[in-house]
């Protein structure tokens, strides 16, 4: 609408970040709980099992579960401590209006007023300005139900082709490069065929940090002779110990693939069986490696010539092997490059859909596998169909009863949809799941962009920075507060269970977005009763499509802890009815058959081969040069999470790494006089911050790192360039000039906000 | 009851990512609830990001309660050294100052040494400690000798230190490398960058692959949980 309605200082007085804190029931050593509930993390898509303690309809702590599969009881401190984000002080227990005339910029409002508030103003907006006029964002945090749901509203009943959704910042450059490579995009294999490989590859993943239970994995792959490759501009924890370390210039990462693929053709390191067999483009791939002589590869990765040839030898003649890649390759403009050039490694040694031989992106959110899958996409219908092609929309048109005519077309992608905002296209934003004020790039014309909006409502369980822009605010779930599914890394779909109910006026979010619907006077399709009558349209709706979920049921999730799609409810080669089958755990073996490739091969191409793309490296937009020379990356730590909205809220989270620094080489450091604890600025084109500096030799000396959970004047996102891959469309996070130097003073925030504020 | 004989603590600080998912599952433990009794040190994080989780290591003879003048601490006949009683503990930090590993902290504010005791509550009903259990990287492990023996083929686990002239076995093991190896990992990323490194790099004893077979399929295939 405009401006945020209050001093900021206001805004956080009464809605935080605040810390949480173990007390009451929580610090108690002599109450029981009523009931473990079974449940899952809310935090990244490993989305580890775990059991919640509940007591009178509150979660009081956490118990192990030892018995699921995937984590066997392990946790990171994010998991430990996610039970804190309940019965929180902001928690948000009614709907919010904007209003000047309080303190604290918002005053409460009924429910039911603040839903019809919703649908008057969409209604309003949509006569004036038409259809499209409204945006929606969702996210990747949300349960499979509530994801098939939002893009059903979107184009059902707001008929707007505009909804795109923050994994639209995680996780679209791997399922690019996995649709252009494989015709499917989901990691190949389970985790535990890592364990008994010869050698793991693991390019810009931060495991320790990002997906610490992964790190087990890893280290007992290495127990049994494998050796490990981390290709990162940090010594990383998983890279301290690591076999062999490639210290590559951040943004160069597609040359470091395609150097080491021409080290693998000069050696004749190659499975020419497989290649023949079941690829095409080779060729066209070995053509484009030339010019990635050894010494050229090197001066332009920062990765000495001896590191390359060891990482090209041990991958070369392995005979087992899982590669990894997550956002430190993929955050790029040339993200979706990074990544098929990983696959050109992969597709070269012939090591896939085999036991032991495996690929795979980390996802980094709760559902970044499941979300990405389902229609919150732009371009996407259910089943990864896509919304532009005309037999897709037909059977998807049919699933909802609507007219193939009236499903509106493609959209475009998150950060788009701000220019279109800023260019007065779109008037009126929805959003769940997403902070774009914290999580987008350049993100002071993000708040521009706010101000411009005629009517925002959010739907969200804390007041999250973003939301601060908004005219409504609907109070949504908490993860235990709702069921529903979610896939997580391995493509493994799991069951999140109810723990406890949503408090005072808060509802389940899929419930909201019905309730929005039926005050527009558009309920048809929108009367579901509970998730799993979602489930249950979503798995119809799916059938068909690569992303099949059609013979999943809740039950079955249960008793096997998880199914691993595509699962089918017909036979795919028959078409008889099939009520037991198991999943899919390990794609592309060899004798598989796939309703794509109807048996010409193991790939979803309709000649059943992978596809060889040439993986061109680029130059990062706005690279360091003379005016602003050292790069700037950014990343997580372990125990914050995304935009922070949640785990800035905990306390015992926030006490473990409080504020964001900027992290350094002590060469770069000496170079300003900048010591240890020294407040520092990095500045780039889009603007400065200051944080205290850590000097670490663990570090590039031409590269600084900031992490990005925070807001306001300690957002890492104020510096970070908005350039986009031409494909993916996710923004470069990884990569952009900055100049550095020691601060004049402290910041002015340092003297009245709390760390996590 | 008391801790099953067969099952064991090991730390392999090889493995550890200093995610401090111990210290946070530690002070869920319902004995202690908001407090931690283990903590996790950087060695020095100007220059590595290695960690190393300190947990207590179960002296058989404990140089804390041979110094407590107040006889404060026990242990069990199944070899777990207590925390300090509170009615004997007079706070003077005598165990602190003394303990090998540096383990017992003082808390001023109630007056009394706390410490880790092995999550007592839980490994004297089947369970295992919390830290152990949550550790993503699995350098708190909790088992029997079989299953390190199986699933750790490249270290040794130990529990005989000396300090000076003092011997201390312990309960609990600590897992070190079977063999140094010429992997040379580094600690300073320039010395990666180098052609020919010059700067200091330092050898952290990863070691070759071991003689056994590996082990095959998932790695708790075996473990009973």
């Amino acid at each position: 609408m405009a401006e945020i309605p209050a001093d900021p200082l206001r805004i956080i007085d009464r809605f935080g970040p605040h810390l949480s804190a173990m007390t009451g029931m929580r610090l108690s050593t002599s109450i029981e709980p009523d009931r473990l509930v079974k449940t899952h993390c809310c935090f990244c898509g490993q989305q580890c099992g775990i059991q919640l303690k509940v007591r009178d309809n509150e979660v009081i702590g956490f118990e192990p579960w030892e018995e699921f599969p995937f984590n066997r009881g392990m946790l990171c401190p994010k998991g430990v401590k996610r039970y804190l984000q309940g019965s929180h002080p902001d928690r948000l227990t009614t709907a919010l209006r904007r209003d000047t005339s309080s303190a604290s910029g918002f005053s409460s409002l009924p429910y039911a007023e603040a839903i019809n508030r919703v649908a008057a103003e969409i209604g309003r907006i949509q006569q004036m300005h038409g259809a499209g006029a409204i945006g929606v964002l969702g996210g990747a945090s949300l349960t499979t139900e509530k994801t098939y749901l939002l893009g059903k509203f979107a184009r059902v009943c707001l008929k707007t082709p505009f909804i795109d959704y923050n994994g639209r910042l995680c996780m679209v450059s791997a399922g690019a490069a996995n649709k252009k490579a494989f015709g499917i995009d989901r990691t190949t294999n389970p985790w535990s065929d890592m364990v008994g490989t010869d050698v793991i590859w693991i390019a810009g993943s931060n495991v320790a940090e990002c997906s610490p239970i992964t790190t087990n994995y890893i280290w007992q792959a290495r127990e049994q002779g494998a050796k490990i490759i981390m290709q990162d501009p940090r010594i990383t924890p998983a890279a301290r110990t690591c076999d062999l370390y490639l210290p590559v210039k951040p943004g160069r990462d597609a040359a470091v693939f395609a150097g080491v693929l021409q080290i693998m053709i000069e050696r004749d390191w190659l499975d020419h069986t497989f290649i023949d067999a079941h690829t095409i483009g080779f060729e066209q791939v070995a053509e484009y490696c030339k010019e990635w002589t050894l010494p050229r590869t090197a001066e332009v990765t920062g990765v000495p010539q001896r590191a390359l040839m060891q990482a090209a030898e041990w991958w070369g003649v392995a005979k087992t092997s899982f590669l990894f890649h997550a956002r430190g390759i993929e955050h790029h403009s040339n993200g979706v490059q990074n990544s098929l050039g990983t696959i050109n490694l992969v597709l070269a040694s012939g090591r896939i859909g085999k036991p032991k031989c495996g690929y795979g992106t980390i996802v980094g959110q709760a559902n970044g596998q499941g979300g990405r899958e389902h229609g919150q996409k732009c371009d996407q219908l259910p089943g990864w169909r896509d919304i532009s092609n005309p037999e897709h929309r037909r059977y998807i048109a049919g699933v909802w009863g609507i007219d193939e005519q009236e499903l509106p077309g493609p959209g475009v992608d998150a950060y788009e949809l701000f220019r279109k905002i800023d260019r007065g296209e779109i008037k009126g934003l929805l959003s769940i799941c997403f902070n774009p004020k914290v999580s987008l790039p350049d993100n002071a014309f993000i708040t521009r962009c706010l101000e411009k909006l005629e009517f925002y409502a959010a739907i969200d369980f804390f007041l999250n920075d973003t939301a601060w822009h908004a005219d409504v605010v609907l109070p949504g779930s908490l993860h235990e507060e709702d069921e529903g599914t979610v896939t997580q890394v391995e493509g493994r779909i799991i069951k999140i269970n109810k723990a406890v109910d949503c408090p005072g006026e808060a509802r389940e979010d899929w419930r909201i977005v019905q309730d929005i619907a039926h005050a527009l006077g558009r309920p048809h399709g929108f009367t579901f009763s509970e998730p799993r009558e979602i489930f249950e349209e979503l798995r119809r709706a799916s059938k068909g499509g690569v992303a099949d979920y059609s013979g999943v049921t809740y039950e079955k999730i249960t008793q096997q802890m998880g199914i691993f799609w595509p699962c089918y409810s017909e036979d795919p080669r028959t078409g008889a009815a099939l009520d037991d089958h198991p999943g899919t755990p390990r794609l592309f073996e060899r004798d598989s058959y796939n309703p794509v490739a109807k048996g010409a091969g193991p790939f979803y191409f309709p000649d059943g081969r992978a596809r060889f793309n040439v993986a061109d490296y680029r130059q990062p937009v706005d690279d360091a040069s003379e005016e602003y020379p050292v790069y700037l990356t950014t990343g997580r730590v372990v125990s914050q999470f995304l935009s922070g909205t949640q785990t800035r809220r905990i306390g015992p989270l926030v006490k473990q790494y409080a504020e964001p620094r900027i992290e350094m080489h002590p060469r770069l450091a000496a170079k300003f006089g900048i010591a240890d604890g020294d407040w520092t600025t990095a500045e780039t084109r889009r603007g400065t911050i200051t944080l205290k500096a850590q000097v670490v030799t663990t570090i590039r000396p031409d590269t600084i790192f900031i992490p990005y959970h925070w807001a306001g004047r300690k957002s890492a996102n104020q510096l970070t360039v908005a350039a986009q891959d031409p494909i993916s469309k996710i923004p470069q996070y990884k990569v952009c000039g900055c100049r550095v130097r020691k601060a004049d003073a402290p910041p002015d925030y340092a003297a009245v906000l709390e760390p996590q504020q | 009851m008391a801790k099953p004989d067969y099952l064991h603590f090991f730390i392999d600080p090889n493995r550890c990512i200093g995610c401090q998912a111990c210290l946070q599952a530690c002070s869920e433990c319902d004995t202690h609830r908001g407090e931690s009794m283990i903590h996790l040190e950087y060695v020095n994080r100007s220059e590595s990001v290695q960690t190393v989780p300190v947990v207590c290591m179960h002296c058989e003879q404990p140089t804390c309660a041979e110094v407590c003048p107040a006889d404060a601490i026990k242990r069990t006949g199944d070899g777990v050294v207590q925390s300090a009683r509170k009615p004997r503990c007079i706070a003077c930090g005598n165990c602190v100052v003394a303990c090998p590993f540096g383990v017992p902290e003082l808390y001023e504010d109630r007056k009394i040494m706390m410490k880790c005791d092995m999550c007592y509550d839980r490994t004297s009903v089947g369970k295992k400690p919390m830290c152990a259990t949550v550790c993503p990287s699995q350098a708190l492990f909790f088992g029997t000798r079989e299953q390190i023996e199986q699933l750790r083929p490249l270290s040794t686990p130990i529990n005989t230190f000396q300090f000076g002239r003092q011997t201390i076995t312990t309960q609990v093991h600590v897992l070190v490398p079977r063999k140094l190896t010429n992997a040379t990992p580094y600690v300073d990323v320039t010395a990666a960058m180098d052609e020919s490194p010059r700067s200091r790099a330092v050898s952290l004893k990863v070691v070759s692959a071991p003689d056994r077979a590996p082990v095959e399929s998932d790695p708790y295939a075996e473990v009973e949980v």
